[in-house]
């Protein structure tokens, strides 16, 4: 079978020695969290970095924590934990949504939020989550944090704002009332990469408009995480099938899929409208359930 | 001869003979006690490892392996150059071609194997494959089988003498001008091109060799992924010029094979001739993109069908011009007089009037194959093309595609019934299996259930298939394998307090031989099946066979285990009749004894009876001691199983997602020996349709390139594509096979594409659509319903 | 470098290659052929697993990172000669045909059951989806799983309990 090409190996127990461990080891250092995407591109030799700093043991990292105005979630939060967190599930059930249909169970008991992230694949799921929710992303490094915007964090393709001697720490969600969030996928196979996905969370005003929202969606192309456009014609829009097919129209024009072994760009963009409109519809309804329950438990 | 119901056995009855028993093979593999081909370990022993072409077809310039050479845990680097000195860069195929075992003047298609390292460990041979410089000179590719044939064709096998085109054969059987005329005359004239893309059997366990010559005694001990030990030792023997008792063949544990281990790969070839040169056991294992870009693929043809009926839905003449994409060599592992394997059968389950088939093969820039993945010998193609097709003229008469198929099943009195392409289909009765799928699907609820739904715009589709299978190759006056003959030896021998040995030359995969071919010979003379070992796997200590594969395990050595226990039953009655002092006459066989006719406390057991036969005393007159016998069963006929299947799917009208719903699958293959290991046979290969038709095919770009490398990109089934299996079975024994068994391991492989693509279609029928490619993709499926179906090569 | 891993109960300690993939330390260092594998890209489960308890594809993990940690194989799941009522109900029940996926499903189906003692049909085929069988079908194994459920005795949750 393949077997990666030779590396040193390095164990961090914490991020500090893990920053300082890249500071001196340099470029051709990485991390490795789960490693369910750096190893088999280590395999087929895609990547063949000198060293590799094991980050399992950074436990700080490991935390899904509800503060006053946001949810903080540690990078080395493992999928099984974001799948399986009643916190997520009650301010954003999109985590729930995805995990489920993110690779494979037994491939989730490994792979990290964090590690997703900076993979930063344009066919991963968890960048289009993120960015639905606005989230934005604690980087640490020897002189400190600094926090990005989820829309700052994607440089390209397979690249991030996190520097070379720099660590994506912690994702930071911010809470904000009347919400609720969606993501659907078209997969080809359970465990496949995404067809086309579309994650959206919106949050209502009290008059049952849409007070603002967001779509992000993956695998059709560059900058889809989050369609500033969509974002304009959901604000203060009331929710209605007309509105979600605008909407999908509008996410599927900001798309530039190609065709490949998935499907046929006309396809993709196909779906990129049907599941921006179902991610809304769904998101929409979750939160007027969650209302309505509200206010009947109000009333009694 | 009528279908009739099996009793089921008893819940926790322990048959002696056939039922529902537990595999004696499980104790060991669940125990993580199995020996696989890359579990084994020998002292000293060696790792090789293969560079391979990264190009489709480029002409080799220089190759550089100083690099290589000089790794410190290197031992070997060997190219084609110093395989052609031994004379030994070139091998045959199983179809009288020959391919390169390494390149020497060009590749021919991507990842054909160049050079290979032997190295001290594993990771080190990987290492110095990066070290090896290879300078190609790129040649047009045919990527496009369409092309092979065009006058500005690149010539692919230009070693071939004299060869100026990539043509390998032309081909044909059933009679073009009959045929042409009841076309003419037909009501109806369906025509449609049918694609069976390019697939892989991908078992999980990839190839793999240990190759160790002892340097003075000269043996080549082999340890194996075959399927076929035998046929392997023989073949060794005529490439590498070893004397063939020196050869000794070992298949271990193998973790499924579905055709893909028939062939010899040039990895076994480069480990044996790398263990010749060192002198030492060398190991070589593929790794899973290997295994997917050069061993075994299967299907790659090119269907044009064309059916013609009366306006009533009488189905009169089927016929079809074939296009076989083989790669780049004729790897084909089919009997040597049947190029196109068994495709003749395409005639189908129906009463015809005439049938005609040309095929035309050629080279293309691919990987070479075409047998594989329990077909059945592209019987897998010949059933889809006829069930596909007939679905087509169902659609065309509007008529419902079960009423027409009963409406022209061959009749339970034809049979044997000879079809208009010459195969003589020895038993069946098709209807009552037909109708008992109908009757487990609740067919005529579920086509309410779908008026109902298209009404609603929800989309949901019946399909049906109705395959025969023709197996158990084959009487060797018709069949053999490079020279070698299908019939299949077997030994048995009673030990004296009654426990036994039977010996086989076909080797499992998964298919239970240690427990069915255990029930065989318990059903024959009454020993229990935990007292009798089942050998295979090791030619030194097995009779010769031609292997397993082509569903032939049960209808050929099958019936060599029964006539060979029927022949010990023979010999053990002539010495009961000596211990009971009856004649032999006089003797009654109750399973497990022998006694006087008339007098039943007058009995031996066959345990009895085979310590007498080693004993002190006695025996009748002329009859040798010991309790063994041994056979070459050559049948007379293949066996004919046949199934019907019934696929129900639903639809997302937006995102064309398909999901199976139910999988109903009813198969006859004649007198049933363990139907537990028989059921597992049907399951597996029920999987193997929904992936066939929904998401498996190994794809090529207009260079060469495989795009279907890894397992991330050819997609094989999970649990959550499949559905609950709902399975059930009729009983129509062959007629002339010793215990009636026609052989069940790739029926539903054969038989389940068909039923599921059928469901897809008729599904879509609201969109008018008649036909659509595997594999049905969600996108593949939507841009069918937007009127855009593309064919997929 | 130096890696100790404790392996069915047993502490094994190698110098090794810091890429020396698991599966080929479990194979190759502790003598533990039960564990198999089948691709290169974690897609197909042969290789799995478990890692403190939770089933992990071992080929996509360094025996490096794995250092200090508990690793369970096929071979760990009979206890004094007593079949973990998994590999009872994979004989009962035919879950198994070529015997080469068989030891990584039965670990994700422990692991499931410690969890989850009474999975339905769509919780197993779910936990199990991760892994290709290419003979069974995958039905057999659910039924295999739910034989496990239904008459085994969940030794490993009885352990995590006290």
């Amino acid at each position: 079978m393949q077997v990666p090409a030779p590396f040193e190996y390095e164990r961090a127990s914490s991020v500090s020695e893990a920053i300082a461990l890249r500071e001196r080891l340099g470029e051709e250092a990485r991390f490795v969290a789960g490693g369910h995407s750096l190893l088999p591109m280590m395999k087929l030799r895609l990547a063949t970095p000198e060293y590799l700093i094991d980050i399992n043991d950074c436990t700080e990292l490991f935390y899904i924590n509800e503060e006053a105005e946001e949810i903080r979630i540690g990078a080395m939060t493992r999928h099984r934990e974001l799948l399986e967190s009643e916190l997520l599930a009650q301010h954003f059930p999109i985590f729930r949504d995805a995990e489920q249909v993110i690779a494979d169970p037994v491939v989730r008991n490994r792979g990290t939020l964090g590690g997703s992230l900076c993979q930063a694949d344009p066919s991963e799921d968890l960048s289009a989550v993120c960015a639905a929710l606005d989230a934005s992303c604690v980087i640490a490094s020897t002189s400190g944090e600094r926090v990005v915007p989820m829309g700052d964090f994607h440089v390209g393709p397979y690249e991030t704002a996190v520097g070379p001697a720099e660590m994506l720490t912690e994702i930071r969600l911010p809470l904000r009332p009347n919400g609720s969030s969606a993501y659907h996928k078209v997969e080809r196979r359970a465990g496949d990469w995404a067809v086309v996905s579309a994650g959206a969370a919106v949050w209502m005003t009290g008059d049952g408009a849409i007070a603002d929202g967001r779509v992000g969606l993956a695998a059709v192309g560059p900058n889809t995480t989050n369609i500033e456009p969509v974002r304009q014609a959901l604000q203060g829009s009331a929710p209605s099938e007309d509105l979600y097919e605008q909407v999908g129209a509008i996410a599927a024009e900001h798309c530039s899929p190609v065709t490949d072994q998935r499907g046929t760009a006309e396809y993709k963009t196909h779906l990129a409208k049907e599941l921006t409109k179902r991610a809304l519809r769904t998101a929409v309804a979750r939160v007027t359930s969650t209302t309505n329950g509200a206010m009947t438990n109000g009333a009694g | 001869m009528t279908a009739v119901e099996e009793t089921p056995a008893e819940e926790g009855e322990r048959p002696i003979g056939y039922g529902r028993l537990l595999r004696k093979e499980d104790p060991r593999l669940i125990r993580g006690m199995g020996n696989f081909v890359d579990d084994i370990q020998l002292p000293g022993m060696l790792h090789l490892a293969i560079l391979r072409s990264p190009v489709a077809h480029a002409r080799i310039a220089n190759i550089d392996t100083s690099a290589a050479q000089a790794h410190p845990k290197v031992v070997a680097v060997i190219t084609g150059a110093d395989l052609a000195e031994q004379g030994l860069a070139w091998m045959p195929t199983l179809s009288n071609d020959v391919q390169s075992v390494l390149a020497t003047d060009k590749v021919r298609f991507q990842h054909q194997e160049v050079a290979f390292v032997v190295a001290e460990d594993r990771y080190s041979a990987r290492d110095a494959l990066e070290l090896i410089d290879v300078e190609y000179d790129m040649l047009p590719v045919i990527s496009d089988v369409r092309s092979a044939l065009d006058a500005d064709a690149p010539v692919i096998r230009d070693d071939l003498e004299g060869k100026a085109d990539n043509h390998i054969f032309d081909w044909e059987t059933g009679d073009e001008a009959s045929t042409n005329e009841v076309f003419e005359r037909a009501d109806v004239v369906v025509s449609e091109e049918i694609i069976y893309p390019r697939v892989h059997p991908a078992p999980m366990e990839t190839c793999a060799c240990v190759a160790q010559v002892e340097r003075v005694s000269g043996q080549l001990t082999l340890w194996s992924t075959t399927q076929a030990p035998h046929a392997h030792r023989t073949v060794y023997a005529l490439v590498a010029g070893l004397p063939e008792h020196k050869i000794r063949i070992i298949a271990p544990d193998i973790g499924g094979g579905f055709g893909g281990k028939v062939p010899i790969y040039p990895g076994y070839v480069c480990a044996i001739v790398a263990s010749l040169v060192i002198g030492k056991p060398v190991k070589w294992t593929e790794d899973r993109t290997e295994n997917l870009v050069s061993t075994g693929f299967a299907r790659d043809y090119i269907m044009k069908g064309e059916i013609a009926a009366t306006s009533d839905g009488k189905i009169l003449a089927v016929r079809t011009n074939v296009l076989a994409d083989h790669g780049a060599f004729n790897g084909v592992a089919s009997p040597i007089k049947y190029p196109a394997g068994f495709f003749g059968v395409f005639t189908g389950s129906y009463d015809l009037e005439a049938a005609h088939c040309k095929m035309t093969a050629v080279y293309t820039n691919k990987a070479p194959g075409g047998v594989a993945y329990a077909c059945s010998f592209r019987i897998t193609e010949a059933v889809y093309l006829i069930e596909r097709i007939v679905d087509c003229l169902a659609f065309e008469l509007d008529m419902d595609p079960a009423e027409l198929r009963l409406k022209n099943f061959i009749k339970p009195e034809q049979f044997p019934y000879e079809t208009k392409t010459g195969w003589v289909y020895d038993s069946g009765d098709y209807e009552p299996a037909m109708r008992k799928a109908m009757d487990m699907a609740g067919y005529a609820q579920l086509r309410e259930e779908q008026a109902e739904k298209r009404e609603r715009g929800e989309l949901m589709g019946i399909g049906i298939s109705f395959f025969t299978e023709a197996v158990g190759a084959g009487p060797r006056k018709d069949m053999d394998i490079l020279g070698l003959g299908m019939a299949d030896g077997c030994e048995l021998r009673v030990h004296p307090t009654g426990k036994a040995i039977v010996r086989l030359s076909v080797k499992t995969q998964g298919q239970g031989h240690e427990t069915t071919f255990a029930q065989i010979v318990a059903e024959e003379l009454g020993i229990p099946p935990e007292d009798i070992d089942v050998i295979h796997g090791d030619t030194d200590n097995t009779p010769f066979g031609l292997g397993t594969y082509g569903s032939r395990s049960t209808p050929v050595s099958g019936a060599a285990a029964a006539l060979v226990a029927r022949k010990v039953r023979d010999k053990a009655q002539i010495i009961a009749s000596g211990m009971l002092e009856a004649s032999v006459a006089d003797l009654e066989w109750v399973k497990g004894s022998f006694h006087v006719a008339g007098d039943p406390s007058k009995s031996v057991t066959i345990q009895d009876i085979a310590m007498r036969a080693h004993g002190a005393g006695d025996l009748p007159d002329g009859i040798e001691g010991g309790l063994e016998a041994q056979i070459c069963y050559n049948p007379t006929n293949l066996t004919y199983p046949f199934g019907a299947y019934i696929c129900v799917v639903d639809i997302d009208p937006a995102t064309a997602e398909v999901k199976v719903r139910r999988f109903i699958a009813v198969d006859d293959c004649g007198t049933q020996i363990n139907p537990m290991i028989i059921e597992g046979q049907v399951h597996g290969g029920l999987a193997d349709g929904v992936g066939m038709a929904l998401m498996e095919m190994i794809a090529f770009d207009e260079d060469g390139n495989c795009l279907s490398a890894s397992l991330m990109d050819y997609l094989i089934p999970t649990s959550l594509e499949c559905p609950d299996w709902e399975t059930g079975h009729t009983v129509t024994p062959s007629p002339h096979h010793p215990i009636g068994a026609k052989g069940i391991g790739e029926s539903a492989t054969v038989g389940s594409p068909p039923a599921v693509v059928n469901a897809v279609v008729d599904a879509l029928k609201p969109f008018g659509i008649r036909h659509a490619d595997m594999p049905l993709t969600p996108s593949r499926v939507w841009e069918t319903m937007q009127g855009n179906h593309t064919a997929p090569i | 470098m130096q890696v100790n891993i404790v392996i069915n109960g047993q502490e094994v300690t190698e110098e090794i290659e810091p890429r020396m993939l698991l599966v080929h330390f479990i194979r190759d260092q502790a003598g533990l052929t039960g564990t198999h594998w089948g691709c290169d890209t974690s897609n197909c489960g042969t290789c799995v697993v478990l890692i403190d308890g939770e089933p992990v594809k071992s080929c996509t993990t360094l025996a490096a990172m794995t250092s200090g940690h508990q690793v369970t194989t096929v071979e760990g799941m009979e206890v004094d000669g007593v079949l973990d009522p998994v590999q009872e109900g994979f004989m009962q029940c035919h879950g198994l045909q070529c015997g080469f996926c068989t030891p990584g499903m039965m670990l994700t189906a422990r692991a499931l059951l410690d969890q989850n003692p009474d999975p339905s049909e769509h919780e197993i085929r779910e936990a199990i989806s991760g892994q290709i069988c290419r003979c069974t079908g995958y039905s057999s194994i659910v039924r295999s799983i739910r034989w496990a459920a239904e008459n085994g005795t969940p030794v490993s949750l009885e352990g995590a309990s006290s």
